[in-house]
């Protein structure tokens, strides 16, 4: 697959179609990979890299490289393409300065599992559903299955939602089981889930990784990091503010969030920041209909729509709410 | 050299935290972290917590002093009580380095107060590391990761914990639990120190060198055209300055309690958009500048400043941290070297 995308993104680099390419370039070891722009194949034949590592979702960056000069080819995995259709939709990225090239994802592998599982990674191979890992206290082999990112585990789609072409078959949307941490959430008491989340975000460094990794904060200047709001704080004056943070978050990108997951892959402290971002899906779904925030690019979404049969606020109390 | 039997480490525990307090890394969600030690608490078996150790002196967030408004008259209130004696027990090689940085930092004219009256109180057991990781680099900074500075060294064996004195500190800690440890030679650990070493030798990063940084490179490194590729994929989250033990930025800022002001510092982060921000505006107004400035702090700066001391102990955190990956070693591997 690799050698794939190197040979055509060369070849549009050669034809004049893009000036750069968006990718993800190799690192100091198998796992450390990081987004990078290539404008020759030169460059594209020494760094880049295509494998089960590269789980950036790279759409975000479009942002900034479609205001560039010329335009940039970017590689999206399904997933990072319902990222690039709300980024659409909301006006943000510059279509006519990006070529999608849709490539195919059969899941990429959490490091923190990865490292979990194998301590003192120094190489690994895949071998279909075994990863031969070699570590510096010896060879240890490792299911793939077993060290897939939580995100990909409960993948929702398969299926390229943007592209202007496509590198092998595209796939379809998928029978998720991604609500099922929430409906176990919903299931406890209000203070047991209280005290999970308490003790989840307890863990926040507020180091704001979630907040610039998230295709749907793109925000030229968060409320957060704007000292006239009179809410802008680096550092939580007590420990509610740190949960507020998360929560606040979460509403604002609600409707909006896509489920990349990326939140919680970068979350330094492993907090399933994910599912608050979840049950607000759950929650839409339940109450508006199905809706998956970039499918499409077009549609009207249901929280900043409204129809004649929209639920009443008194819903919250039919569901229990008090 | 002082043992212990692996099996009476509990008890070891129980005893420090008898006089003091104590805190140790344990196993948590998301990563070993330091806790305070209670009955049951247990030693974590990972390598290294996912926070470094300099909450310990530099806590994230920590008020500095009180105003409270009555009428026309604003009293204030320094809130700092005097720090309880407390130990730290099981810091790694690199951070117990991060603290001499640190010190360089904080206890230079003019002191520090906040941080001095912590670090007096506090002692610190270092831990030799047994199985570092691929991301392990304290070596490129001369620190020996299987003899780590502290006032206590520890190393731990299959059955054995040993025990050596290094300041007045750690012979006070040793001498008040002179009940449960016992003297011993030294073959044990020496044995251990060759067999570590071995895995050293062999770690990925044992080759990065600090060639081509220093203070007299300034201009050199801080106009090098490298700088826009290695940045460019930047997110300008805190995640590296805030999991680095070496960090030391802070902002002071003011909350409103609603009738007075509590002045707090906070760390703060080089990659982040107000960083410095002065009624100007911010004088690094990109993230290539706010990249730049956190290695060239680290690699320049402050060996500039340190009689060429780094602001890297090698931990690796950053390495595994980073959500793009990019990290310290990457930039010394790309603008390292003599150039022309």
């Amino acid at each position: 697959m690799q050698e794939t995308m190197i040979a055509r993104a060369a070849a549009l680099l050669a034809d004049g179609t893009v000036n750069r390419v968006l990718g993800w370039k190799k690192g100091e070891f198998v796992y450390d990979i990081t987004p990078a722009v290539f404008t020759s194949e030169e460059e594209l034949k020494s760094d880049f890299v295509y494998d089960d590592f590269c789980g950036n979702n790279l759409s975000k960056y479009l942002i900034k490289e479609s205001r560039k000069e010329g335009k940039v080819l970017a590689f999206l995995k399904p997933c990072d393409t319902y990222s690039f259709n709300q980024l659409i939709k909301e006006h943000r990225i510059l279509r006519d300065n990006v070529y999608i090239v849709g490539i195919p994802c059969d899941g990429k592998i959490s490091t923190e599992k990865m490292k979990a599982a194998a301590e003192g990674i120094v190489d690994v191979q895949v071998d279909g559903e075994t990863l031969h890992v070699d570590t510096l206290y010896g060879q240890k082999d490792v299911s793939r299955t077993d060290v897939l990112a939580e995100r990909c585990v409960s993948c929702k789609s398969k299926k390229h939602v943007a592209y202007d072409e496509l590198i092998g078959e595209d796939g379809e949307v998928l029978e998720s089981n991604r609500f099922d941490m929430v409906a176990k959430l919903e299931a406890m008491t209000p203070d047991e889930r209280f005290a999970f989340w308490r003790n989840e975000l307890s863990r926040c460094i507020r180091c704001n990784a979630c907040r610039n990794v998230c295709p749907a904060c793109s925000c030229e200047k968060c409320v957060f990091d704007n000292d006239a709001s009179g809410i802008a704080n680096k550092a939580a004056a007590d420990s509610f503010e740190e949960n507020m943070f998360h929560i606040i978050r979460a509403f604002h990108v609600a409707g909006r969030c896509t489920d990349c997951g990326e939140c919680s892959r970068v979350c330094p402290q492993q907090i399933p920041l994910h599912l608050l971002n979840r049950k607000f899906i759950k929650d839409i779904d339940e109450l508006y209909g199905e809706y998956q925030a970039g499918e499409d690019t077009e549609s009207r979404a249901p929280l900043t729509n409204y129809k004649m049969d929209d639920v009443e606020p008194s819903i919250v109390y039919q569901r229990g709410g008090k | 050299m002082k043992k212990l039997s692996l099996s009476q480490l509990p008890a070891l525990f129980a005893a420090i935290a008898e006089k003091e307090t104590l805190y140790l890394p344990v196993d948590a969600e998301g990563g070993a972290r330091f806790e305070r030690f209670t009955e049951g608490k247990t030693l974590t078996g990972e390598l290294n917590t996912v926070r470094s150790a300099k909450d310990f002196f530099f806590p994230q967030t920590e008020n500095l002093a009180e105003f409270k408004m009555e009428g026309k008259n604003i009293e204030v209130i320094d809130p700092r009580t005097e720090t309880e004696d407390f130990v730290v027990f099981g810091v790694r090689a690199c951070d117990a380095r991060s603290f001499s940085i640190l010190d360089k930092v904080f206890l230079v004219d003019p002191v520090d107060t906040y941080y001095k009256n912590r670090r007096e109180h506090g002692t610190i057991v270092s831990l030799a590391c047994t199985r570092p990781h691929e991301t392990c680099f304290c070596q490129t900074f001369g620190i020996d990761a299987t003899d780590p500075e502290g006032d206590v060294t520890a190393w731990k064996t299959d059955d054995a914990i040993y025990f050596e004195a290094k300041t007045e500190k750690g012979d006070r800690l040793l001498a008040n639990l002179s009940d449960l440890i016992e003297e011993a030679d030294d073959t044990a650990v020496k044995e251990q120190k060759e067999a570590v070493k071995k895995v050293m030798d062999r770690l990925p990063l044992k080759s990065l060198t600090t060639e081509g940084f220093g203070g007299d490179v300034m201009m050199e490194k801080f106009n090098a055209p490298e700088w826009k590729s290695l940045s460019e994929a930047c997110l300008g989250c805190g995640t590296c300055t805030f999991v680095c033990p070496t960090c030391q930025c802070y902002d002071i800022r003011d909350f409103n309690t609603g009738h007075g002001i509590k002045r707090f510092r906070c760390w703060d982060s080089c990659m982040y958009s107000d960083f410095t921000k002065m009624a100007h505006g911010n004088p690094r107004t990109s993230q290539l500048e706010r990249f730049r400035q956190r290695f060239m702090h680290k690699l320049v700066y402050f060996p500039a400043n340190n009689e060429g001391e780094f602001g890297c102990v090698g931990c690796g955190r950053c390495l595994a941290k980073c959500p793009i990956s990019m990290n310290i070693v990457k930039v010394m591997r790309t603008l390292g070297g003599k150039k022309a």
